[in-house]
């Protein structure tokens, strides 16, 4: 099991980093996350993280890349609103990157 | 990008030399008890592991009678020894087939036959140590089940089935693996492989109503939980999710609303893949195939389509019958199940769907053979159908098209690298390197003929693909799904 520690306290993960309990998420730790991918977060990094959060408290799950590169057209304008953009902003996927860094559990099946 | 070695693509397919304990390393995460229980199997492995493994191998050689003669049969000519693309691309000779198949074949010899229990290693009789099991775990996660050595063994050994049998074993006493294991787990307590909730489902079908009309003008509807509808539409849930699977998707839904064909996807079944094939249990192979009958007889239709998936497609086609039949309740004058190629194919040709090829023009498509679907199964009415439709199904759709050598397409195909419950993160050394051979093949169509995009009609190999190919300096999207064409290239409206 990999771990984070916060505030002296150890954060569970698993094998690949995934955070157990997404509750135990929090900004700094997003950025620990982060750094560890080797992804500098900027504030265009953290409105898809922001938006991960929000999608997955309404609906139990990380949204369809298509949601996602939605959703961040709207937000950014429409010329962000593609996959290419998400995985320039994530290159190890936007799917699954960015769902790490936001503490969600990682998507499974043929994804 | 990476912290391995990436393989570099030849232009003459090469045989390497074998390189011991080259992928040794490669450990795919083992499920924890939280995985394991929900499948009926031990959360750790169990204390008397030894014994166990011995009474479960004897259940499985009786139940199987293609067990024991897999095992009997082989002569060690060699025929299947380069005919791996994890042993073209990786090189450790444990990914030799015969060589996987001697780790169980070993054990097999010193427990069920008089000349190894007498002569032991003599005759290659082994006991069945920590360390064979270690490499049970290892190497019997590095086959993707594929069966391409099948085709090339004079005797049709099918490696396949070994590598499901030895990861039933190690399921029974407790060694299971995460990736498989945790999937069949969410198809129990969710509905699907992704964990995809129905509220999420809705939204994201909604989502994709809204985006078609806005693209088209043309009211396309996704919908869920339709009794009485005519035909009951089992996806993987990846088509849901995923790019450039959603774009197959997509085409389902125009071929079905130009054709006037009600239909409806099933809360119940909202996965069509079946991991339970690739850990070789037949328990829960009956028990996530249930859930398509349950859907069929609740809403009352009388056919049922596949989408693109590989091996649900074996399943489905193969096994359907057996796991989850009789069928008699649907209408007796379609296959059971159909495939989405076939069905689309069919209106196509009867002029029901029209298409415009121009859409596609920007494009010069080839076809991998998915291998579930290639050596797993067959599909419409005639020999090679599984074969033949799909690339019909993209000619229509598409002007240029170009196939890979002979040697690479057909029964002959090589897996993408990430089938069997390898598309796993935590053997991305082994995707990538698993993939070499088909990337040579494809490079060469690249180069050769312009091609600019293979085309799939597998979950699997669609998420595989997006991810291997930047390894080997080509576009992720790349990868398209047949139904993508078909989408691109659909005439909605009158058919006047």
């Amino acid at each position: 099991m990999a771990a984070y520690t916060y505030n002296g306290k150890n954060i569970d993960a698993d094998e690949e980093g995934y955070l157990l309990n997404i509750n135990e998420w929090n900004e700094d730790l997003a950025g620990q996350i982060a750094k560890d991918e080797g992804v500098a977060m900027t504030s265009e990094h953290w409105e898809v993280v922001n938006f991960l959060r929000e999608y997955y408290s309404e609906y139990q799950i990380a949204p369809a890349v298509r949601v996602l590169t939605k959703a961040i057209g709207k937000k950014m304008g429409a010329d962000k609103g593609n996959n290419k953009y998400l995985y320039e902003l994530f290159p190890y996927g936007p799917a699954k990157q960015a769902c790490k860094i936001a503490g969600l559990p990682k998507p499974t099946g043929c994804v | 990008m990476a912290d391995f070695e990436i393989p570099v693509l030849n232009e003459i397919p090469v045989v390497p030399a074998p390189k011991p304990g080259a992928t040794a390393h490669l450990k795919s995460f083992p499920a924890a008890k939280q995985h394991q229980e929900p499948l009926g199997y031990p959360g750790e492995l169990v204390d008397n592991w030894q014994t166990k493994a011995i009474e479960v191998m004897g259940e499985l050689l009786g139940k199987y009678r293609s067990l024991p003669v897999f095992l009997d049969s082989c002569v060690k000519c060699g025929s299947c020894a380069d005919k791996c693309h994890y042993f073209l691309g990786t090189g450790d000779p444990k990914n030799m087939p015969v060589a996987r198949q001697d780790l169980f074949r070993s054990v097999y010899r010193k427990h069920f036959t008089p000349a190894g229990k007498l002569l032991g290693d003599l005759v290659g009789a082994r006991e069945m140590t920590r360390e064979l099991l270690d490499d049970w775990y290892n190497y019997f996660h590095q086959c993707s089940q594929c069966r391409r050595c099948s085709v090339f063994c004079p005797y049709g050994i099918d490696t396949a089935e070994i590598s499901m049998a030895a990861r039933e074993i190690m399921d029974r006493i407790g060694l299971g693996q995460k990736y498989c294991n945790e999937i069949i787990g969410k198809v129990y307590s969710v509905g699907n492989n992704l964990g995809l909730p129905l509220k999420a489902l809705n939204n994201t079908l909604e989502g994709l109503e809204e985006d078609i009309e806005e693209d088209t003008g043309h009211a396309i509807k996704f919908p869920v939980d339709v009794h009485g509808a005519e035909v009951l539409l089992v996806t993987p849930s990846a088509d849901f999710f995923a790019e450039p699977h959603i774009d197959g998707l997509i085409g389902y839904g125009k071929v079905f609303h130009q054709a006037g064909i009600s239909w409806t996807l099933s809360s119940k079944a909202t996965e069509a893949a079946n991991f339970a094939m690739f850990i070789g249990s037949y328990e829960n192979m009956v028990k996530i195939s249930r859930r398509i009958r349950d859907a069929a007889i609740e809403l009352g239709v009388k056919r049922i389509v596949f989408g693109e998936c590989g091996h649900a497609w074996r399943v489905a086609y193969s096994f359907l019958n057996t796991l989850a039949g009789p069928w008699d309740f649907l209408d007796p004058r379609y296959p059971v199940p159909q495939h989405i190629c076939e069905f689309s194919n069919d209106l196509i040709k009867r002029g029901a769907v029209r298409l415009d090829k121009s859409a596609n023009d920007h494009m010069t498509l080839t076809f991998h053979d998915s291998c579930n679907v290639a050596r797993g199964s067959r599909m419409g009415n005639f020999e090679g159908g599984q074969l033949v439709i799909p690339r019909e199904l993209i000619k229509a759709s598409c002007g240029k098209f170009v196939d890979m050598h002979p040697d690479t397409i057909g029964e002959k195909s090589f897996c993408c690298g990430g089938g069997g419950g390898l598309l796993t993160d935590d053997l991305m050394e082994l995707r990538v390197k698993g993939a070499q051979p088909r990337m040579e093949a494809l490079k060469q169509v690249v180069q050769n003929d312009g091609v600019t995009h293979m085309a799939s009609i597998c979950a699997i190999c669609k998420a595989q693909f997006t991810k291997v190919l930047p390894y080997y300096g080509m576009e992720m999207g790349m990868i398209v799904s047949v139904h993508q064409l078909v989408s691109n290239a659909i005439l909605l409206g009158s058919n006047d």
